[in-house]
């Protein structure tokens, strides 16, 4: 059985996962179709950020399938490293390396784990850097920069490794209010280019206006999902309907 | 807004800044050991007639007794190398996914972390022979030697917690942003983890050193030329004046003064200018 375009990009079946006694995902299914912009929502605690780091095989899953264009994440002998170069992914604290620039920040990956050529990566990097609008910030470290801008570069960083889907993990959670604009736009911007991104997020308006499909969860499960336009206005579930009208 | 009251608990809250007792700079250790020197030395000497003033005895001796530092410093240097690099090792084994390898290097560790220095210089004095032979070849283990070897333990075991310490303190976001992007746990150890460890570490091992040069002394108990064992035959050669011990030792404290006190102020520096950094 082998992969194909017209296949889910990343199909999750009915995973389980729990820390301990304390279950947090319980059978959770969804297909993410290349080109595809999804966002999870739900209440705190409710499994979105376990899910999608179970993807990148940053947690391990005790039950179920995660397929990564046809690969099993659930798989004692998988290649992580393989893995890790298809999927990349964004973390709420940023997490760049503070003892390198900007530019190194971006270029460091490509040279050293899919031995790009110095020079190609350094080209690839500024470019990247001016797509995240950091020009002139190729050489400043992680400490100088704002927020904002070291999650831009973090975004650019990931990148750089050519993924074909990209996971968002509360990007925007640690920003303050005034930088959170410019890197959701960085993120539209992806978004319109094609290219597959796996969101947690709390901003509600912007899933709404990027995402093609909105999934809502809650201790484990996912309780409802459809289209944003049917899932903001007519959500079913009561608990969607509560959770909406807290943060609406 | 302030109330007027005499509760204490109702007063402003004033912060009282930590001014130390005396503000001692470097340069100041070297009048105040001079001082002490010389009034203990002019005190005996009052008392001395035809003798040689202890003064003028200590400055007969001072070169040798400045060689015998000298060689505490090449010990302390040796160990603390040797130290360093067995103790990086063992560091980077506490820090290794492999259970026998983690456990084997922690055991270890906290073997030679809660023993006396002493203990382990006994140990390693007594219980390595005085030479080796490798393929009819004799060679020699020299006391100041098996003294080296045997102060690298402790700071080995030390070092060794440094490198854990400094490690457990990044981050796990770093691993995890590496991890990410695909590096190995070798390269995420090499690239993104030890570089931002160095300088974590520096403090903390140059204290190290600096407890290690005040322990070579130890190495006296066990007969090593080191600079207080010299100091004893000069008082002995002098006929055991009471009124040399006070100059003499005193010499022997402003040496180790001279050289640890700089060491220390620099290891306070370092600590500030990274503590803004990060």
């Amino acid at each position: 059985m082998s992969w194909t375009p017209a296949d889910p990009m990343v199909s999750i079946k009915d995973v389980h996962k729990s820390f301990g006694d304390l279950k947090v995902l319980n059978g959770v299914s969804l297909d993410v179709m290349k080109g595809d912009v999804i966002c999870i929502i739900g209440p705190s605690g409710s499994g979105k950020s376990t899910l999608i780091r179970c993807v990148n095989a940053l947690n391990d899953i005790q039950q179920g399938s995660i397929l990564v264009e046809g690969q099993e994440v659930n798989d004692p002998n998988l290649n992580k490293l393989e893995l890790r170069k298809k999927v990349g992914m964004v973390f709420q604290q940023y997490n760049l390396f503070p003892h390198k620039t900007a530019l190194q920040n971006v270029m460091m990956a490509p040279v050293r784990v899919l031995k790009q050529d110095k020079a190609a990566a350094e080209a690839q990097a500024l470019k990247l850097l001016a797509k995240v609008r950091l020009q002139g910030k190729e050489n400043a470290f992680p400490g100088e920069l704002s927020g904002g801008q070291q999650q831009r570069v973090a975004i650019a960083r990931s990148l750089a490794m050519q993924p074909d889907v990209i996971l968002f993990d509360e990007v925007t959670a640690a920003l303050d209010p005034e930088t959170v604009g410019e890197v959701l736009q960085t993120i539209k911007d992806l978004a319109e280019d094609g290219m597959t991104c796996i969101l947690v997020t709390h901003e509600m308006g912007f899933a709404r206006e990027v995402a093609d499909h909105i999934y809502f969860t809650d201790r484990g499960v996912i309780v409802e999902h459809g289209p944003p336009d049917v899932f903001f206005d007519n959500a079913t579930d009561p608990r969607t309907r509560e959770f909406l009208s807290q943060i609406l | 807004m302030t109330y007027k009251t005499d509760l204490p608990v109702m007063m402003p809250v004033t912060q009282r800044k930590a001014e130390p007792f005396l503000r001692l700079k470097l340069w100041h250790g070297v009048p105040i050991a001079l001082l002490f020197i010389i009034a203990t030395s002019l005190a005996f000497a009052a008392e001395g007639d035809e003798k040689q003033s202890p003064l003028a005895v200590l400055m007969n001796w001072a070169p040798l007794l400045l060689q015998g530092f000298i060689f505490n410093l090449v010990i302390s240097v040796s160990a603390m190398s040797l130290g360093t690099a067995v103790g990086a090792l063992l560091g980077l084994g506490q820090i290794s996914p492999n259970r026998a390898m983690s456990g084997s290097s922690w055991i270890i560790t906290q073997f030679f972390r809660n023993a006396p220095w002493l203990v382990l210089l006994f140990f390693a004095m007594f219980l390595l022979p005085f030479e080796v032979s490798i393929f009819g070849l004799a060679i020699p283990f020299p006391d100041w030697f098996k003294a080296i070897l045997g102060l690298s333990l402790p700071v080995m075991a030390n070092v060794s917690e440094i490198v854990r310490g400094a490690v457990k303190s990044l981050p796990s976001g770093q691993w995890e942003a590496a991890e990410s992007l695909a590096y190995t746990r070798r390269q995420t150890l090499w690239l993104i983890i030890l570089p931002q460890c160095v300088k974590r570490m520096l403090p903390p091992w140059m204290n190290l050193y600096s407890i290690l040069t005040m322990a070579t002394v130890l190495a006296s108990i066990v007969g090593v030329s080191e600079v207080m064992t010299l100091t004893g035959r000069a008082l002995s050669a002098e006929g055991g004046r009471p009124e040399l011990l006070a100059p003499f030792y005193g010499f022997v404290l402003l040496l180790f003064f001279a050289y640890c006190y700089p060491i220390a102020r620099f290891t306070v520096r370092l600590e500030k200018k990274f503590a803004v950094i990060n």
